[in-house]
């Protein structure tokens, strides 16, 4: 008997007697014959745990485990183990969605603490409890916009990371919302070709820094995108938050990206977590789950899921999302990231993998094998001309246990750098390009 | 009095305190220009280590989860989920990768990812699945997506209908629509199946496909799912299956062989992998051969002798930035390697089990809607006899108990929906006591039904006034901090 079913014989055969069933089978009957599967299963064999453990570790074996200098919406942060130890506590890890409050005020308030967080990083009013990941909080956002302003066209940067842009495309594609492209220039967006494309559209998404890892000043874009009746919607990754100009002050309306760099490990795929935050004025526009603060009968403060009208189990068709489950282990995770780095912590993180990445630029340049094609300001990815064949240096690299730039288009290599990166594993990379 | 209140991180919060401690490498301080940083401060906790561990261990102890307690959530198939699971899904070759890692760089991973496409494919009878939707929902609109490109492929442009019946989940109707389709409800039988007349009545040309969930949200298996399925594909529509209730039927009865063309299975139900209160989820898809190649880009496939991921000119495009919640996968791979074939089979059987007996002993106090034998969960509708007590008191009750309340309120179809789900991972005994409660607050509803209209009296706080918080929201600390100034 396995150790996950405790029911023995003597146990089923209780409960068939009490039940009245003959048999299990018996308790099948709803469903006719034609349709039970009553074939072999090809289906590979019990493991007992020490094989199992065993199989495990040979798979992860298989995996290279390389010195990251690549990014490209993934990033290799130091997590501190506090962030472990609480996320692996069986009362957040295994419960349900918080729907009977007064058995879940520890997600609640997570929850809620999350809300706060992300808006004091991104500046706006309100933010919902989580998305499945960036690139998918970027559609949503798209999305927000299209149930605002009810047109169906929208302008997005060229210089968004290509796997978002992708996944923008396929919720677009389906909900019959026109993708308008807009150059880059320099490495950056181009705002000079833009006015005719804002008219009658539902506004605009930019990436900043953007998949060439360069912070893009948009002037006064936010006013002409408003001018227009549209919206200004800004991808953003987590960590730069903390440095930069809050997405609140560069006039934005909707708040999106991906905080796997606050506290989520690189996990070959994810699960990460996508963050959507926006102004007063759109809360009801929001999706996904919301939580807020109010008190129970004896006036004790307490936490609950909010404005829940506007969710699918609720509106159904008139939904203007479909999301359910989102990333609440990784909001938690977030969580305990941000307050355990705390306000100063944060900066002087953020701050040491930009101060890493200009260092590593300068080395790398030094080389003669590259040229600085954008020379302008970046975070902890930049991006730089390789003169030789990309794929083959980064064959070479791996061979020397690093996993190379990512390899934006022929030449173009974006480095990725984090506090994790020692002057001696720069000075080892360096070397083997020499 | 508990020794600790519900005051916020950013309540507890000291000016220099910190609970993490780095030392950097000394590269030379880079000054942005001054325009494209922040300046202001944000409102963010600075507490000491002790501290922060002291405020969420205790945060965790308000909230209940599997271990605490019977977990019998209708419809979520709330089952253990296995240490070994979390242990082995984070070792350091699988949480270390990155994920635009060169696929030889990552065949550990991918080659779990092939194993279990075919493991769940082999249990549901379909020809492929792909691991990329992040949740139930997610794949619920990847599947849509996937109806939609096959009618597009056909030169059906037309076909612009889905079919929900009125007691599905909430997502399904909102999954159609952001895939561009237009929702079409019928209603259902009292018993939760399809209506065959009312089926008839909306299937003609413009249908693009049928959406149901088998067994049904109130625990029923739609025995005439063969018919139903042969008028949808004579309209040339598809059969979406919503894997919401898939334990039931797992070792006993596969989708495809019933007619389905495309599901989703929800991992964190079925396979044992954690709610993590509002997930991570997973949403793997499933399609029949004629549907592979429409699915998300990449897939990951098998081909000269290596492990790949690989794009697909016809597929409906990449729906996530990588490959889905892989450490999810890599839970649910243990979960079924763990089990394997002996004891796979065994799960809709035990499961069923576990209701029908709940179900039973139960039947002489609650009005059954349903009185033939139940799949994996099943509904009351109410208690019996003269009684103003209703379904919302008993389940708040139960948590007195130091046990989960059922779903409630669902399916919509009954006014006072009590929907329990044991799962075949609770024992005899486990069972019984949740038995014993049942007949103890029945007992309090007819002696002392102030009991239940006030309860829960053990908790960390009582019934809450949720229609303030609609009306003002606030949503964040500063919010608070706010109102606290106004008021």
């Amino acid at each position: 008997m396995h150790k996950y079913f405790p029911q023995t014989q003597k146990d089923q055969q209780k409960m068939l007697l009490d039940i009245g069933a003959s048999s299990l089978d018996d308790l099948f009957q709803a469903i006719p014959e034609s349709l039970r599967y009553r074939g072999d299963f090809d289906l590979p064999k019990s493991l007992g745990d020490f094989q199992l453990t065993k199989l495990m570790q040979e798979k992860q074996a298989l995996n290279h485990q390389l010195t990251v200098f690549r990014g490209a919406g993934a990033f290799d942060h130091y997590i501190p183990t506090v962030v472990r130890s609480i996320t692996s506590r069986q009362e957040f890890l295994t419960s349900y969605t918080p729907y009977q409050p007064e058995v879940a005020q520890g997600t609640l308030q997570y929850i809620f603490e999350y809300q706060s967080i992300v808006s004091e990083l991104t500046g706006m009013d309100v933010s919902n409890a989580s998305m499945y990941d960036g690139s998918t909080a970027t559609a949503e956002a798209m999305y927000m916009a299209y149930g605002i302003t009810g047109k169906t066209k929208i302008c997005v940067s060229k210089t968004l990371n290509d796997h978002t842009l992708e996944v923008i495309k396929t919720y677009a594609y389906f909900r019959k919302i026109d993708v308008v492209e807009i150059d880059e220039k320099d490495g950056h967006i181009d705002l000079s070709s833009i006015q005719d494309h804002l008219t009658d559209s539902m506004g605009i998404i930019v990436q900043s820094p953007n998949k060439y890892g360069i912070i893009e000043s948009y002037a006064n874009l936010s006013q002409r995108v408003h001018d227009q009746k549209g919206l200004l919607i800004m991808n953003r990754e987590g960590q730069s938050l903390a440095l930069l100009k809050t997405p609140k002050d560069e006039g934005v309306d909707i708040a999106c990206g991906d905080l796997q760099a606050l506290g989520i490990p690189l996990s070959a795929g994810g699960p990460y977590i996508g963050y959507l935050a926006t102004n007063q004025a759109f809360i009801r526009k929001l999706p996904g789950r919301i939580c807020g603060i109010t008190k129970d009968v004896d006036g004790k403060r307490a936490f609950v899921l909010t404005l829940r009208a506007r969710e699918q189990d609720i509106r159904r068709d008139k939904a203007n999302s479909n999301i359910c489950s989102n990333q609440s282990l990784n909001a938690l995770a977030v969580t305990v990231y941000v307050a355990s780095l705390g306000k100063k912590g944060l900066k002087e993180v953020a701050s040491a993998c930009l101060n890493g990445a200009y260092h590593f630029k300068k080395m790398l340049l030094q080389t003669g094998q590259f040229e600085d094609v954008y020379p302008h300001p970046h975070f902890k990815e930049f991006t730089l001309k390789y003169k030789g064949d990309a794929n083959r240096l980064n064959q070479q690299l791996k061979s020397h246990g690093f996993l190379g730039p990512y390899v934006q288009n022929n030449q173009f290599l974006t480095f990725a750098v984090t506090e994790k990166r020692t002057l001696e594993e720069m000075h080892a990379f360096v070397e083997v390009i020499q | 009095m508990r020794p600790f209140n519900q005051d916020l991180i950013f309540e507890k919060s000291t000016e220099d305190r910190r609970a993490s401690h780095f030392i950097f490498e000394s590269f030379e301080d880079i000054k942005l220009p001054s325009d494209l940083l922040r300046h202001d401060e944000p409102l963010l906790p600075e507490v000491s280590e002790l501290e922060l561990m002291r405020h969420f261990i205790n945060m965790s102890t308000k909230n209940m989860g599997i271990e605490t307690g019977f977990y019998p959530l209708g419809s979520c198939t709330m089952k253990y989920n296995p240490k070994i699971n979390d242990e082995l899904a984070t070792l350091k070759g699988f949480t270390d990768i990155h994920p635009l890692s060169a696929d030889e760089d990552i065949q550990g991973v991918l080659s779990i990812y092939d194993e279990t496409q075919k493991m769940l494919s082999t249990l549901t009878g379909m020809d492929t699945f792909s691991l990329n939707p992040f949740a139930g929902a997610h794949g619920e609109q990847t599947g849509l997506m996937i109806i939609k490109k096959y009618h597009e492929k056909k030169g059906n442009h037309h076909k612009n209908i889905i079919i929900v019946p009125d007691n599905a989940h909430g997502t399904n109707p909102a999954s159609a629509v952001i895939c561009g389709f237009k929702v079409v409800e019928i209603k259902s039988n009292l018993d939760g199946t399809v209506n065959l007349e009312a089926l008839d009545a909306v299937l003609d040309d413009n249908v693009a496909g049928l959406m149901l969930t088998n067994p049904n949200t109130a625990g029923v298996f739609e025995k005439d799912i063969r018919l139903i399925a042969d008028k949808v594909h004579a309209k040339d529509g598809l059969l979406y299956y919503d894997g919401a209730n898939l334990n039931a039927l797992v070792g006993v009865a596969r989708p495809a062989d019933m007619g389905f063309d495309v599901m989703h299975i929800n991992l964190h139900k079925t396979f044992s992998t954690p709610h993590g209160g509002g997930g991570p989820g997973s949403g793997p898809v499933g399609v029949t051969e004629t549907l592979k190649n429409f699915l998300p880009n990449p897939q990951v496939v098998f081909v000269d002798h290596q492990y790949k991921r690989m794009n697909h000119k016809d597929s409906i495009g990449r729906v996530g930035g990588f490959i889905g919640n892989t450490l999810v996968y890599l839970r649910a791979y243990v979960y079924m390697r763990s089990l394997g074939k002996e004891n796979l089979v065994e799960i809709g059987p035990r499961a069923v089990l576990n209701a029908n007996y709940v179900k039973t002993q139960l039947k002489s106090y609650f009005n059954m809607p349903l009185t033939s034998y139940c799949m994996h969960e099943f509904v009351y509708d109410g208690l019996k006899g003269d009684t103003d007590i209703k379904t919302l008191d008993i389940a708040k009750r139960l948590l007195d108990f130091g046990m989960h309340a059922p779903t409630i309120y669902f399916p919509l179809i009954y006014k006072q929906a009590m929907m329990i789900e044991p799962t075949e991972a609770e024992s005899l005994q486990t069972l019984d006591h949740f038995i014993d409660v049942m007949k103890q607050i029945v007992k309090e509803a007819h002696e002392t039904p102030e009991l239940l209209k006030t309860a829960p009296h053990t908790g960390y706080v009582k019934r809450l006034d949720e229609a303030t918080a609609a009306r003002n929201p606030i949503l964040s600390y500063r919010q608070l901090k706010e109102k606290a100034l106004v008021d």
